[in-house]
């Protein structure tokens, strides 16, 4: 089953890792509207953080007010702290690499549903990086912080508090 | 999904969905009576109406006091997500209608709701669907019924008019094997006495009319997805995994992961069906549904002694609750309802339709009426009502031949209920 979600991650975790970052590189969206990498780094837009699409194929193009860099080496100066990958599982190590090579200020590796590879993720692991495999940031960050509820899902959460 | 921490029922049935109105403090679920909510700007309208963003447009798709129940239930289910809809009968075409399309067929119990035996025999064929009638105790018959049309298996938990208990995990294993959903209406069970999910089921229906509002005040239904069937591991859920010209060809599986089919439910089945919850009925679902576990428990005690007594007297033929040690289900019940069959059962009075209808009309305490799963007891007699139309054949395949009478047990005082029946067999058999 590909949507199986066996990583568990807390809820304290992920909320924690959508509110200390800014600036995401989402690496492999793609420029077509319909297409889930597009509509997640756009969402991510809308919701004030710093989104900067990496794809060879679209690079120089505009997107999200940002031009599409071609590959990571593009993104040195751009203080990116969370790197997105929407690519398959077996691209995932040679992006890991280069992230943990060329961005001074990374501190989480996600990777889309669907996508996970335990090597690569102990690797960034070993190197102090935050590593959430299998998950969608789009979602946890709506169910996290309740959009998700007007929809009637599960979130999971339970608060007597305003 | 989380590791968080872990709330009991109880709790649950209490909290989940709901917390602090964030407008005013309010503590108790506001009832939100709006048809339609403004927007911030032109591109939150335009996130809204792409499913880019979740929230509320119009009160046909979404509304903040429905959206509280149906998180709720998903949560009481262990789903991922629910979508309410206007009644249980709603609810089953909800669940049906995305899996669906002409010539497609769903494989279904023969031991169903009077109601979901005519939706499912006649109604449907209109859409062009079909249904297959088997016997889910022939497991093998369960298995042959299902031909490359089948989209679908569905079943109740424990089943109305009463008496049987669906072996779910069995039936779910059948389903998976055949790369196919199963459906089960949990409206008798209730997820306190019954969760299908765990045990294997893809979706849940509820007619919220019954147990889970409680006192009988409002019809309401809901369709609760498991979010564990991957919808695109074949070409047999297009409205799951093929383009939506609808949404400019966006594919919902691959969009929203194991949250497609709600919001399927709620961008395609609410939008264009229409079959929407108010939020009124909505407050009273949720005012129930707070003391579920209290009513189940109280229901279920008093079912078996009442059920305990009836097999004894001599006025009785026969009794059909699962939940007694001569049931022929009494194992399968008690392994995979631990908590209770339920409080829905039939029994055969000596004297056959002529006693019936005498003891229907002498009783005191039990109303007669066509619902169940109210606070009050109920007694139905079938052949003169619901399957009046029916002929005495059908009627005993449907277990409600013309002397047999349906009760669902309430929370009164059990004395209360067993001296009623007491005095009114006398009259009925007299
Ligand atoms: C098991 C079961 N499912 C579904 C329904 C239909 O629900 P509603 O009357 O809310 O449409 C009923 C109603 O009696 C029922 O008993």
């Amino acid at each position: 089953m590909i949507f199986c979600m066996s990583e568990t991650y807390s809820d304290e975790l992920l909320r924690s890792v959508l509110k200390r970052t800014k600036t995401i590189a989402c690496i492999g969206v793609s420029t077509n509207p319909v297409r889930p990498s597009h509509y997640v780094a756009r969402y991510m837009g809308l919701r004030g953080y710093r989104v900067i699409p990496v794809n060879p194929v679209y690079a120089g193009q505009e997107l999200f007010g940002e031009t599409v860099r071609g590959d990571l080496s593009e993104l040195k100066d751009d203080s990116v702290d969370m790197v997105d990958i929407f690519r398959r599982s077996e691209a995932v190590p040679p992006i890991v690499e280069e992230s943990l090579s060329l961005l001074s200020g990374l501190q989480t590796i996600w990777m889309q549903i669907g996508v996970r590879h335990a090597d690569a993720a102990s690797r960034a692991e070993a190197a102090g990086v935050t590593v959430i495999q299998n998950r969608c940031p789009k979602i946890e960050y709506q169910r996290l912080f309740g959009e998700l509820r007007k929809g009637g899902f599960n979130t999971g959460i339970i608060s007597s508090r305003l | 999904m989380t590791d968080g921490p872990n709330y009991g029922f109880d709790t649950l049935q209490v909290h989940a969905g709901a917390r602090p109105d964030p407008a005013t403090g309010a503590r108790q679920t506001p009832i939100y009576q709006s048809t339609s909510y403004v927007f911030r700007d032109a591109d939150h309208a335009a996130a809204l109406f792409n499913l880019q963003e979740v929230g509320y447009i119009y009160s046909r798709l979404t509304n903040p006091t429905v959206a509280v129940l149906q998180e709720r239930i998903a949560t009481l289910e262990g789903g991922v997500g629910a979508v309410c809809c206007s009644s249980g009968h709603a609810a089953q075409i909800m669940a049906l209608f995305p899996l669906m399309g002409p010539g497609c067929n769903v494989v279904v119990s023969t031991r169903l709701y009077g109601g979901s035996i005519t939706q499912f025999s006649q109604t449907i064929k209109r859409f062009g669907w079909s249904a297959k009638f088997v016997d889910l105790d022939d497991t093998d018959a369960v298995a042959g019924a299902i031909d490359e049309n089948t989209r679908a298996v569905f079943c109740e938990s424990i089943s109305n008019p009463g008496g049987y208990v669906t072996d779910i995990p069995a039936i779910a294993a059948i389903a998976d094997k055949a790369g196919l959903p199963l459906i089960v209406d949990n409206t008798a069970a209730t997820p306190y006495l019954c969760r299908p999910i765990e045990m294997g089921a893809t979706l849940v229906v509820h007619s919220t009319t019954k147990y889970l509002t409680g006192s009988g005040t409002v019809t309401g239904g809901c369709v609760v997805d498991s979010g564990k069937f991957d919808w695109s591991q074949n070409d047999k859920f297009p409205s799951l995994s093929a383009p939506e010209p609808a949404y400019h060809g966006l594919k919902f599986h691959e969009t929203f992961g194991e949250l497609a089919f709600t919001f399927h439910g709620i961008a395609i089945g609410l939008r264009d069906l229409g079959m929407t919850m108010n939020p009124q009925g909505a407050h009273y679902t949720l005012l129930g549904i707070e003391t579920l576990s209290l009513r189940m428990e109280r229901h279920v005690e008093n079912a078996k002694k009442v059920a305990e007594w009836l097999e004894k007297d001599d006025r009785i033929e026969s009794v059909t609750y699962a939940g007694l040690d001569s049931s022929p289900y009494a194992d399968r019940a008690g392994k995979l309802y631990p908590k209770g069959a339920g409080a829905l059962f039939t029994c055969a009075v000596k004297g056959g339709y002529e006693s019936c209808i005498k003891l229907v009309d002498s009783l005191e305490i039990f109303s007669h009426v066509a619902n169940l799963g109210d606070t009050r007891s109920l007694i139905i007699h079938p052949a003169s009502t619901t399957h009046r139309q029916l002929t005495e054949e059908q009627q005993k395949a449907a277990g409600a031949a013309p002397d047999t009478v349906r009760l669902s047990i309430g929370i009164e005082t059990v004395e209360d209920l067993i001296n009623d029946l007491d005095q009114a067999l006398s009259k009925a058999t007299a």
